[in-house]
């Protein structure tokens, strides 16, 4: 017997502040490192940090998005990294920048991290540019855009009976409306279902295109308690994959995000939020049943990604957001879902916590 | 704050990719008109076939040929077909269940109308007319009300039956494009701008005061927008240089002769050194220290090159800090 126990004790460690910019169709007049340094400096400044007291810091970004090669290295004059930060880049959405963060912070090597992400859909067209990151051999050469893919999705639900057009059409309302909430979102309020773009999915049923970009900063244990009077605790977070052949899938069904909840405890106890990264509709209709969110869960208060979907950030936002609502007391528990790929392909699952009031 | 420049910009480029040998059967296969899977140890039938089970990742290699004929699980009509899809008139996007496949591929069916489509319809395929070996081998899918066909047969994968046997598909050479409108952002839109009156204008830290040529709109230091505009040069020192005496292969650089000299150039007032080349003096005279200034040709919109001012040498403490 040996008495080093086997399971570590965990680093608590905590979402201390969030900042987003206002997402809007066009943003010509900045480069991404000058659309970025705004929610840099917020975040800094909620929290009286210098960028010189950031342990470690991560950022998620495609550079598919604008065309411009190597602009992840560009954003990093944004955050002061010269001489050198111990710093790292996925080419994901920011929260899987956030969760190579977060396990960079338990291993105990730093006790803050900084984490952001930015997109910049408008030079380029986001429906051809996604199809990049499909199968190279059997479906790339094809060219379905994201558009075509989700509309598949969608109608093997209808087909299912999970849902139908009016229910999808309730789902895009609903978050327009919630967003009037939230000042930095694209689409707020009353929005036209529009005319299909690809049956069975109406504009209405899609995410805006847009630039934006966001920033958290993680801190572990005590230093949290310093930096925020309510710090967001992360109490799990994972992430899981599906096969990547879409005829392999169910898509009616997301056994990734299930796992991914699972693991990360989110049905140990109810949460009261769940800010759920949907960029269509119908995702939304499969998201709720893997992990099962009944009528008295307050899910995309922001508003999600229906209403604001910066590529790369809007994972990133959905946890801030989650985290944001700890911060203000308006959450005490709440589940954030972060999603990449063609057909919810692969998913984030964090669930944030507040202390006690 | 100047105009907001823009730019198209296309970027293209051919992705030449190999494959393993699941694959190369199956393009192979397509390419003579026959469709192949693989069976995973459980009995399952993917198609299209991949090289390990995605369930178990284990290795499989066991083809099967299933049928040219199929069943849709799910579909999506495209009113507006985009670059480079399957057709160029509106189709529906589907996936399709082969018979004697478990799984279903994405393609294209030719249909008349949204009417003409539904979950469960039967398709065949519809081949094309010139095939390499590639996905698109199968032009699209139509529908088709024949009998059902036979269950499928065992396949080595060879295709020992066929004239072009001892040629099978081992890459594919898959072609992308992308088409932006590129802006270049505040800082440098406003470079460029002053450069186009040849004139070199960088930006100053608020904070570490140093000038930035060309800035990108943020100190790397400090992490603050440099917002203070200020004209630098014409006039600079070389702070380093390299001999180059491999001919440029870009056609706007074949006049230049080698051997030439590329150079970091720090220009009077600047804390961070551009580069270009050096003209107007023997490749071997040029020297850390030597002063230079720029020479614009006719309509250029950045200085064709530097050549010497005659000035004496810059003392090197004056640029140790911008090496
Ligand atoms: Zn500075």
């Amino acid at each position: 017997m040996c008495d080093i126990p086997l399971v570590p004790v965990m680093r608590d460690i905590a979402l201390v502040a969030f900042a987003q910019t206002d997402h809007r169709r066009t943003s010509d007049e900045h480069s991404e490192v000058e659309m970025l340094m705004p929610v840099l400096h917020d975040v800094l400044a909620q929290t009286g940090l210098k960028t010189a007291d950031i342990g470690f810091t991560c950022s998620g970004s495609s550079d598919y998005l604008a065309g411009r090669a190597f602009s992840f290295t560009l954003a990093l004059d944004g955050v002061g990294a010269w001489p050198p930060i111990p710093e790292s880049h996925v080419e994901m959405d920011g929260a899987w920048a956030l969760y190579e963060a977060w396990t960079k912070l338990l291993t105990g090597d730093a006790d803050t991290a900084l984490v952001y992400a930015y997109g910049k859909s408008s030079p380029g067209s986001v429906r051809d540019v996604l199809t990049r990151q499909l199968d190279p051999y059997y479906v790339a050469p094809l060219w379905p855009d994201s558009i075509a893919l989700a509309a598949l999705q969608a109608q093997a639900l209808i087909d299912a009976g999970h849902t139908d057009e009016p229910a999808l059409a309730g789902v895009a309302a609903r978050s327009r409306r919630d967003a009037v909430g939230n000042s930095h979102a694209q689409l707020r309020g009353s929005v036209p279902h529009g005319d299909y773009l690809v049956r069975p999915l109406r504009t209405g049923d899609c995410p805006p295109i847009g630039d934006g970009a966001a920033a958290v900063i993680l801190a572990a244990g005590d230093r949290a308690r310093e930096l925020c009077e309510r710090p967001a605790w992360i109490r799990g977070i994972d992430h899981r994959i599906e096969a990547h052949a879409l005829g392999v899938r169910d898509l009616t069904d997301s056994p990734s995000t299930r796992l991914a909840a699972e693991k990360a405890g989110a049905f140990e106890r109810l949460v009261d939020t769940a800010e759920l990264h949907a960029p269509f509709t119908s995702q939304e209709v499969v998201l709720r049943k893997a992990l099962r969110l009944d009528d008295s869960v307050r899910v995309n208060p922001s508003g999600g990604a229906l209403a604001a979907n910066p590529i790369m950030a809007a994972g990133l936002i959905r946890i801030g957001e989650a985290a944001a609502r700890i911060h203000r007391g308006e959450s005490d528990r709440a589940l954030a879902h972060a999603t990449s790929g063609p057909c919810l392909q692969q998913n984030l699952v964090a669930v944030l916590e507040g202390d006690p009031r | 704050m100047p105009e907001v420049l823009k730019a198209p910009l296309t970027v293209e480029f051919p992705f030449t990719r190999s494959l393993g040998p699941v694959q190369s059967a199956f393009l192979t296969g397509l390419r003579e008109r026959v469709v192949l899977g693989v069976r995973t140890r459980d009995g399952r039938t993917l198609v299209p076939p991949v090289e390990y089970d995605p369930v178990t990742a284990e290795e499989i290699r066991d083809l099967v040929q299933v049928a040219a004929t199929g069943t849709v699980t799910t579909w999506a009509w495209n009113h507006a077909p985009r670059r480079g899809q399957p057709l160029g008139a509106p189709f529906a996007w589907a996936l399709i269940r082969l018979d004697g496949a478990d799984t279903a591929l994405l393609h294209a069916v030719d249909a008349p109308g949204p009417d003409a489509v539904h979950t469960g319809m039967r398709v065949r395929v519809r081949w094309a007319e010139e095939r390499t070996g590639a996905i698109t081998d199968i032009a699209c899918f139509e529908p088709y009300d024949g009998d059902d066909p036979a269950e499928p047969a065992g396949h080595s994968g060879e295709f020992s039956n066929f004239e072009n046997f001892e040629d099978p598909v081992t890459g594919i050479v898959a072609p992308a494009r992308l088409d932006y409108t590129y802006s270049p952002g505040r800082a440098q839109s406003a470079y460029i701008s002053a450069l186009s009156e040849h004139r070199n204008v960088g930006e100053r830290c608020p904070t570490c005061r140093k000038v930035y040529v060309p800035p990108r709109g943020a100190c790397p230091t400090c992490g603050v927008a440099t917002l203070e505009q200020v004209e630098v040069g014409p006039r600079g020192t070389v702070t380093t240089f390299c001999i180059v005496n491999i001919k440029a292969a870009h056609t706007a650089n074949l006049d230049i002769d080698v051997p030439y000299v590329y150079a970091h150039i720090a220009l009077d007032g600047a804390d961070l050194a551009l580069h270009g080349r050096i003209g107007g003096i023997p490749y071997d005279q040029v020297r850390m220290g030597l002063r230079v200034e720029p020479v614009w040709t006719e309509g250029a919109r950045f200085p064709d090159h530097y050549r010497p001012t005659g000035e004496a040498d810059a003392d090197y403490d004056t640029y140790r800090e911008l090496l």
